[in-house]
């Protein structure tokens, strides 16, 4: 003991003794571990089945790891299983959705990123209409516009077919569906743009302005290098919702041009023969691959974003 | 005369809402004038219509005897400082330096030849390869003034370029401002809030009010002689005395005091009755400083705020509030009765209605 203590007095000094386990932490991580369980079993059971032969299936304990790991479904799946129409699996499915997804995505934001940008920082007459417009444009149910747009891709293409003398189509092709994509998920992303850019200082675009750079000089050059956490958004919010879009997809393109979704949901409710629960899980693997991906990659992009974007220090 | 920047009947609308009125602007070559005002007078709109970053409803803006009123900013020879600094954040010092002149599309050692000579001026040289995020916020505020610098234009506009600094920052920047201007020459246009920044930094000072220009004079004829009440009380801290005073020929009658006006320089040869008296704190004599030319009053010490270097007292004159400022190390108590003088030659009068100085 120092001589220096001798001064103080009787009762508590120095920091307070912190609780190891309290009622609010047992509250918090029993929550959390209930919530965990709650959406890891199902994953659980179906990489576990996936992995399992079909006479292991019929035991009937799921919870089991499976005692012969066979990676058998999963091929057949990919390449071998039968839907309604053909029996190459779901490869042609992600395929048709690859092609889908790329081009829907890439001129969604590219149209919407620009449109907020113009909305946020070059105001005209009417702007504000404008953007009231689209936004109420973003709480239309989907419903009442399926069948004009079937109309409207119909009359397109064969009016495209007619001027080019080609038979050109643009209901039930992939084109007619990345330009549904694209407009449905105009509303969200030019708010969230436009939002986006609002918040940036005001005085960044005059300074530019005054360097000389134009409309797009400093949309490239200034705005876009500062909003990497934005387009991170938009990208997760694009591609998972156009990659587990069914109802477009079933709608708008034909049997050679299905999106995974659609064949999936073909393959796992043929009728024929017996159910191969293994190949069904794998498939649903298969599907869910890409959003699952895109949020591990984009998690870490997302706070590196954050990071290269901080203006204040 | 030439003028380096001219601004003739302008007009700035909002919807239906008048920003800025028919106002006329002459700015002389290598003039430093600054745009003083409270917040919502106009002055930040009047530097952004001469930037070019508002287009103006009505009127001309002519730099250097060309009119550049539907000209773009880039194209006016103006450089501007922000009060955030604006600085492009993903860049570094030397790309945030020479981004303009890369979009003006300069040869490459040019650039560097501007670039180095700027950070040589400021002092940065050594901060080019950082990130703004990496800076203070008074080596932002170089950078973005050596942004404007680089441009090598005429004239340079400043809008509250040190509200955003603490305030020992603020002194020291507020010199080497005035030490690039001296040095370089070039016409300044500086808006401010800040009323010891416009009269330690102006040759000249316009105050403006609801987008009017109150008075545009030196800071010395400002301080001395300012236009109207509103002048009167906005320059100067602590603020100007107003005390009600009646006006005769050559006598001013301020409750039962009488002051003898023979020495008081008047302005407009009208003479109305009724007039406010303005004095200032510091312009109040107290103790070895009273001299017989001047008009002597007791006043009560109500309450006194010493600051170190001077004192301020507050007591209660004609039934009004009226405080002075008095050396630091004078004695003085709360109740205590002290004697203190004003000179008439230093007094402003001011009509009770028009408020404009008599």
């Amino acid at each position: 003991m120092g001589n220096h203590t001798a001064d103080r007095l009787e009762g508590p000094q120095g920091p307070k003794p912190q609780r190891k386990i309290s009622p609010s932490s047992i509250v918090l991580y029993g929550t959390l571990a209930v919530v965990c369980l709650y959406y890891l079993l199902p994953l659980y059971v179906m990489v576990v089945t996936s992995l399992k032969g079909m006479p292991e299936i019929r035991l009937g304990q799921i919870f089991a790891p499976p005692v012969e790991i066979t990676f058998e479904p999963w091929v057949k799946a990919w390449s071998g299983e039968c839907t309604a129409f053909s029996c190459n699996g779901l490869n042609q499915g992600f395929w048709n959705s690859v092609r889908i997804l790329v081009p829907s995505v890439v001129i969604s934001i590219a149209v919407a990123s620009v449109s907020g940008y113009a909305l946020a920082n070059w105001r005209f007459k009417g702007s504000e209409v404008f953007f009231t417009i689209l936004i109420f444009g973003a709480f239309i149910p989907l419903q009442v516009m399926i069948y004009p747009i079937v109309i409207v891709l119909r009359e397109t293409g064969g009016f495209i077919a007619d001027i080019t003398g080609t038979d050109f189509r643009l209901m039930g092709s992939i084109w007619g569906l990345v330009i549904v994509h694209t407009v449905f998920g105009m509303p969200i992303l030019t708010l969230l743009f436009r939002n986006y850019f609002v918040s940036l200082p005001e005085e960044l675009i005059k300074a530019a302005r005054i360097d000389g750079a134009g409309f797009w000089g400093i949309f490239f050059q200034i705005l876009m290098p500062m909003s990497v956490p934005i387009f991170a958004v938009a990208l997760i919010l694009q591609i998972t919702g156009i990659w587990n879009d069914f109802l477009f997809g079933v709608i708008y393109t034909n049997p050679e041009t299905y999106p995974m979704t659609v064949q999936l949901n073909n393959l796992v409710n043929s009728v024929q023969g017996v159910k191969e629960y293994n190949v069904n899980m794998a498939a649903t693997l298969l599907t869910g691959l890409l959003p699952l991906t895109i949020y591990f990659l984009s998690g870490r992009l997302f706070v590196r974003g954050i990071a290269a974007g901080a203006v204040k220090g | 005369m030439t003028y380096s920047v001219e601004i003739k009947s302008l007009d700035l609308k909002f919807g239906s809402f008048n920003v800025l009125k028919d106002l006329d602007l002459d700015i002389h070559d290598g003039e430093f004038l600054v745009l003083l005002g409270s917040s919502g007078c106009g002055k930040s709109t009047l530097l952004n219509c001469i930037a070019g970053l508002l287009e103006v409803s009505e009127g001309q803006i002519f730099i250097n005897n060309r009119n550049v009123t539907w000209e773009e900013p880039s194209k006016r020879g103006i450089g501007m400082v922000f009060q955030s600094y604006a600085l492009y954040p993903q860049m570094t010092v030397e790309g945030n330096l020479s981004f303009g002149l890369r979009q003006a599309g300069l040869p490459k050692d040019e650039v560097r030849r501007r670039v180095g000579e700027a950070a040589e001026i400021l002092q940065i040289t050594d901060l080019m390869k950082r990130k703004p995020s990496a800076l203070s916020g008074g080596q932002r505020q170089r950078v973005a003034i050596g942004r404007a610098l680089v441009r090598d234009v005429d004239v340079f506009l400043f809008d509250e370029p040190l509200s955003n600094l603490d305030a020992k920052l603020r002194a020291n920047l507020r010199v080497e401002l005035k030490r690039l201007h001296q040095s370089l020459k070039n016409t300044m246009i500086y808006v401010t809030h800040d009323q010891v920044e416009a009269m330690t930094l102006a040759d000249r000072i316009a105050i403006m009010k609801d987008g009017f220009i109150q008075q545009l004079a030196t800071p010395d004829e400002i301080y001395n002689r300012p236009v109207n009440k509103y002048v009167a009380g906005f320059i100067g801290s602590p603020s100007m005395n107003f005390l009600d005073g009646k006006l005769s020929d050559d006598l001013l009658v301020v409750g039962e005091t009488k002051i003898d006006l023979t020495d008081y320089v008047f302005s407009s040869a009208q003479r109305r009755s009724d007039v406010f008296v303005g004095i200032r704190p510091e312009h109040v004599a107290f103790g070895e400083q009273i001299s017989d030319a001047m008009l002597m009053i007791d006043a009560n010490v109500d309450l006194y705020e010493p600051m170190g270097a001077d004192t301020l007292v507050w007591t209660t004159l004609n039934g009004a509030p009226f405080h002075f400022r008095v050396d630091g190390q004078a004695k003085i108590s709360r109740g205590q009765t002290v004697k203190i003088g004003l000179n008439p030659k230093q007094i402003s009068l001011f009509d009770r209605e028009t408020e404009l100085r008599l």
